[in-house]
């Protein structure tokens, strides 16, 4: 049977992207440019039977979500910008209590209301370090109607492999673009389920890490009564200050990420083989960047494209593997440079980090790219 | 027989961390009680909170509980019952947490008239914080970022519950402890949003601020304010001045809840298929 075809836009591709990884509750609240999402899962989300909520505000999305997520939910947000700040403080509830959820962000210009309908780059150090305290993070760049699809179907994956928020950060110009993109067919993406308890409901512990750093987390109303808090807590969900446990506790969520980047990273390598300078891409500015290193090659200039498809975990064994062999890295980046902080980190000076920044709402262009390769000595 | 509260309890968990006189205590049994009348599935029951001394409460009793974020137990509450119907749930808070912080999650779940009951302990201050007024501290009252008085007027819960659209609202005390289970189990047989104002008492941060000499003046203030609506039907308004009506003073039937409204939509979107 063929597949099915449609020609989309990002943020509705994505909302049937989360359908196919069997989203059943979405709560949200309307913000320019992410509304799509909300309106086509309004629609689609009854049709399966699934609840469509919209709350009175981001907040409430997202709590609404949690609680959900706590009952064996599988839920999605979708946002942007000001909404992303507001939601921080239960995406470090959802951090610390360990409740799977997907949060579709939208990067438009900012801080503060900034451009609602300016394409912009600048919420990826948010998504790290916008709720307080140390927690891992996991944020997939999808460059392509198509990757918008994919990525949010794979993000709930992860969202329940590792137990814990896992954003999806297209920029404005993916989100709203329109491009042919084929539904996936059932097997086609890798649907992880939650790992459910293998206990009787007198035994089980929700952190109970005797099953590994990702424990099983069981559903509201399935017979299973126990306690989550937003305070640091043991292995029985109750609160604790004692100070090993904490320590213990805090390392392990953490953990569950750092110890498996090679099974969460994803990259594409772009005529890297012989390349003297790399250009490091993501979202809709690594469409440019490809353009750029094909022109460049044309002009003898041996380019390559490194595309980061997941940018938390950030690359680092890669990038630094490219450090030690390139000439030198350019990032085009619709922000200030803030994956240049990223790439000087894992460049540790050994070659220069060229950085290409716009926050003008205008995309970066292929000859600002090509000019600025060719500066690499 | 005296009743068995300790099937309901979390063995183990005990001392609660209220101080002594406070009367979140007495709500908890209330609720334990009225849990009991209506021979609640715990497996199948919900507690939410937000932050606060009554906030703990979920913490204490055998059921799903949910300690969430400041202010935010109706939004997660929502997301619960939205997800699964089928579920008891109740929420519990203070007046800070529930009204000024959460305030908005509060007039909406009114609004949708979500079927969940929500009992609010109003001590007037935020007390785990250490004694700072709340949007329900009376006027000219002292809190410790009051010194000079509070110059804010306070909410009426009960009110701003009705007029947001709660089908349910009923209103107790702390002393008067029969009469909180009663009231919870009726709110929670209602099929609706329901709200359960319980006027609960503060002396370690609240009452010794304001000259309460001891819990029982506390206590004994509660009793002297609190009207029933019945006898209140036949006072004047001379007699009711400074009085707080107690019992159930709203009940709408004729409104349809939250989750039967999208149960509705489901039949639509499918239909339409």
């Amino acid at each position: 049977m063929a597949k099915k075809v449609e020609f989309l836009q990002g943020n509705e591709a994505a909302a049937h992207g989360a359908i196919y990884a069997g989203c059943n509750f979405f709560g949200g609240y309307p913000i320019t440019p992410s509304t799509e999402v909300s309106e086509v899962l309004s629609i689609e989300l009854p049709k399966i039977g699934g609840k469509f909520i919209q709350m009175e505000d981001e907040i409430g999305a997202m709590a609404a979500c949690l609680g959900a997520s706590l009952t064996g939910a599988k839920v999605l947000t979708s946002t942007s910008g000001p909404g992303l700040s507001l939601k921080q403080e239960l995406i470090g509830y959802g951090c610390i209590a360990e409740i799977p959820c997907v949060v579709y962000n939208v990067m438009r210009g900012g801080p503060s209301t900034g451009m609602p309908t300016g394409p912009s780059q600048s919420d990826v150090m948010c998504a790290k370090w916008g709720t307080h305290g140390d927690h891992a993070t996991i944020a997939l760049m999808p460059a392509s109607v198509q990757e918008c699809y994919d990525m949010t179907a794979e993000a709930f994956s992860l969202a329940e492999k590792y137990r814990m928020p896992v954003h999806v950060l297209p920029d404005e110009i993916v989100a709203h673009m329109r491009e042919r993109i084929e539904f996936r067919e059932p097997g086609e993406i890798e649907i992880t389920p939650r790992k459910a308890p293998t206990v009787p409901p007198e035994q089980y512990k929700p952190y109970d890490t005797s099953f590994g750093d990702v424990p099983p987390l069981a559903d509201f109303g399935s017979g299973y009564r126990y306690h989550v808090t937003g305070l640091n807590k043991m292995q029985d969900g109750f609160p604790t200050t004692k100070a090993e446990v904490v320590q213990a506790e805090e390392e392990r969520q953490v953990r569950k990420v750092d110890a498996n980047i090679d099974d969460i990273v994803k990259f594409e390598e772009y005529m890297l083989e012989d390349a003297d300078v790399v250009v490091v891409a993501y979202g809709s500015t690594s469409r440019s960047a490809r353009y750029a290193v094909n022109v460049a090659r044309e002009q003898g200039v041996k380019a390559g494209m490194f595309r980061i498809k997941t940018f938390w975990p950030f690359p680092d064994k890669q990038i630094k593997a490219l450090a030690a062999k390139v000439k030198g890295f350019v990032i085009p980046e619709m922000n200030l440079g803030m994956c240049s902080i990223e790439l000087e980190r894992c460049a540790q000076g050994k070659v220069p980090v060229l950085g290409i920044f716009r926050v003008d709402g205008e995309p970066i262009n292929p000859d600002q790219i090509v000019e600025k390769i060719k500066e690499v000595k | 027989m005296a009743f068995d509260y300790e099937k309901y309890l979390r063995p183990g968990k005990l001392p609660h961390i209220w101080c002594p006189g406070c009367g979140h205590g007495i709500v908890m049994k209330g609720l334990i009680r009225a849990m009991d009348t209506l021979k609640l599935d715990m497996k199948n029951t919900a507690i939410v909170s937000g932050i606060g001394c009554a906030s703990r409460l979920p913490g204490y009793i055998d059921c799903c509980t949910l300690h969430t974020a400041h202010g935010r137990a109706a939004a997660f509450a929502t997301g619960v019952k939205m997800a699964k119907p089928e579920m008891n749930v109740i929420l519990c808070g203070g007046d800070g947490d529930g009204t000024a912080i959460g305030g908005n999650h509060f007039i909406h779940a009114c609004r949708r008239n979500i079927d969940m009951t929500y009992i609010i302990m109003n001590n007037y201050i935020y007390g785990m914080t250490g004694g700072q007024f709340s949007p329900c501290t009376p006027t000219g009252h002292k809190a410790s970022t009051t010194p000079y008085g509070n110059p804010d007027p306070n909410f009426d819960i009960a009110k701003l519950a009705i007029g947001a659209g709660a089908t349910f609202v009923a209103r107790g005390t702390a002393f008067h402890a029969n009469q909180i289970d009663k009231l919870i189990a009726e709110a929670i047989q209602h099929k609706g949003f329901s709200v359960v104002e319980i006027l609960d008492d503060c002396p370690t941060t609240y009452g010794r601020r304001n000259k309460y000499k001891s819990v029982i003046e506390m206590m004994n203030r509660l009793k002297e304010v609190a009207v029933p609506v019945k006898a209140a039907e036949k006072m004047t308004a001379e007699q009711l001045q400074g009085k707080v009506l107690t019992g159930v003073l709203y009940k709408d039937d004729s409104k349809s809840d939250y989750t039967t409204e999208y149960a509705k939509i489901i039949e639509r979107a499918q239909a339409k298929k």
